[in-house]
Parts: structure tokens; sequence; C-alpha cells
């Protein structure tokens, strides 16, 4: 078989349904155009109900706080998709895969006790 | 059928691509890059590559771009977007090193010859499952790439946490 010359059909369902989830959120937001009204006064545009007016413009700088949760994140999300793979053939590799993946764990383990050295999962004020 | 597939998705990657460097507003640009994500799981997916497609939807639509918008949330925006998008310093570096890319890129087309290569044809890997044959080939032949991997990973972890970790008053 050559790539390209036939399709991974399989995955139909799956396009259907983003297809489906995609045009649920385009066409219901879109009809809603000609059945809403859309008479706005100054009363109406204000923040609704006991929200408060912004104070400030929204793009601060944020803290980079967020930023080490988002790349502990990421990290330990990779370090657990290779796991998917070794998990569907450590039993044919035998012994060589389980030790493999364990110094793989270890290095990461090792990044995990810095981290909690570090404390950076501890959310400080 | 395949073709229109592919040339819909490679078209729409190509498209956004553009649109992402080009766009004036990095927010929309990090959005455009979600749907280019998808996209290029579907590039993926017509090469049987199902496991990466689906770990191009988990991770980089799911992880990595949650990254990308923290660093735009971290460097100023109001006055990135005011603004030219291209840098204007270092352009001719930047010229080497597209034209560098572009060599490697048109080398590869050049050097593309149809049918299957080495061990893994498409028949084998469709019958033992793209994530299974994957898994052989990491584990076994790409071993040290593999743990190299790991490596970068812990790299990452204590170079953001030593840049970004505020040092504890005495502990």
């Amino acid at each position: 078989m050559i790539p390209g010359t036939y399709l991974p059909t399989e995955y139909l369902p799956i396009l259907i349904m983003l297809l489906f989830a995609t045009g649920f959120g385009v066409v219901t937001l879109w009809v809603g155009r000609f059945f809403r009204l859309r008479r706005p006064y100054a009363e109406k545009l204000i923040a609704y109900e006991s929200g408060n007016p912004p104070s400030a413009p929204p793009r601060f700088r944020f803290s980079i706080k967020f930023y080490l949760i988002a790349i502990l994140f990421v990290v330990f999300d990779v370090e657990a998709i290779f796991l998917y793979p070794w998990a569907l053939v450590y039993d044919k590799i035998g012994i060589f895969a389980v030790v493999e993946m364990f110094l793989f764990i270890f290095l990461l383990l090792v990044g995990y006790a810095y981290a909690w050295r570090k404390e950076a999962l501890e959310w400080e004020r | 059928m395949v073709q229109l597939l592919f040339f819909y998705f490679a078209l729409v990657v190509i498209g956004l691509g553009l649109r992402i460097v080009t766009c004036k507003n990095p927010v929309h640009s990090v959005l455009l890059m979600l749907l280019l994500f998808f996209h290029m799981a579907g590039l993926y997916l017509l090469l049987n590559a199902e496991f990466l497609a689906a770990v191009q939807v988990i991770v980089y639509a799911g992880a990595i771009l949650v990254l990308y918008l923290f660093v735009l949330f971290l460097v100023n925006l109001r006055e990135e977007i005011k603004m030219s998008p291209f840098v204007q310093k270092g352009k001719w570096a930047g010229l080497v090193a597209a034209l560098a890319l572009l060599i490697t890129f048109l080398r590869g087309v050049f050097n593309f010859t149809l049918g299957p290569h080495g061990q893994y044809t498409i028949e084998k890997v469709q019958q033992i499952t793209h994530t299974k044959a994957m898994g052989e080939a990491i584990y076994t032949t790409y071993i040290l790439p593999f743990e190299i991997a790991g490596l970068i990973l812990l790299v990452a972890v204590i170079g953001g946490l030593a840049l970004a970790k505020k040092e504890d008053k005495g502990a």
C-alpha cells in the first residue's frame, strides 16, 4: 500500500463529531442573529448585575507562577504520553523495556523532586 | 478524495501558518494555532500515524498552546500589538536561517521516493497498530533519543524553575 491512496475510514466518526461540534457553535450563534433583538442602550451595556466596570486594562502582566505550573504540566504530560506506547510493548521487549522506562521516569522524578524542594508546587501569595 | 483531503489540510496549514506570523494580535495567533494543530493532526491521520495525531491534539492543542498563552501573558502585550509584526533586527540572519531550512526541505522533497521504506510497511503498521509499531521502534532501536528526550524534559523543569522561581528567604 502506498500512503495517500486510501482513507483512514475508521476515523470518520471523529471527523463527523468535530464537524457537528464546530457546526453547532457556529450555526447557533449565526442563526440567532436573525431572531434575537438588538436594542442596546446605555444602561443595558453596563456590566451585568453586580459586575464591576473594569478598573484596569485586562492585559496586565501575569504572575510567573502560572507559567511555572504550565511548564510542569507540559513536562509531565509528555512523560505520560511516552508511557502509552511503552505500555503496549513492554511485555514483548521484556526486562530491558522496564529498565529503560524506569530510567526515564527516574530522570523526571529528579525534576519532580527538584520542583518539590524548590516549593514550586506550593501556591504562595 | 484522499488528494482532496490532503490538499485541504495542507493548504489550511500553510494559510494559517502565514496568517499566524502576520497577525498583529498575538492572542489571535495562538487561537489560529489551535486550528492549525487540528489540521496537522488530520495530516498525520492521512499518513497512518494515528498515535501522532492523537498526541498532536492532546499535547500540542492541550498543553503546549497553554504554555504559549502564558508566555504571551508574561510579556507586555500592549506595546507588542503596536509594533510591526516582523522583526527588523537580524533580518539577514533570519533570511539565512530560512534559506537553510528551505534547502533542507527541498532536499527532503527531491530525495523522496514512493513505496515502502525500512522495516515498518503500512501493512505491518496497520496490522499491529501504529502505537505498538512506534513503541517497538522507540523502545528498541531509538532508546538513546528517548532517554535524551527525558533529559531535555528534566532540563526544562530545572531551567524553568531556576529562572522563574523566587528564592526562599533562608530555607
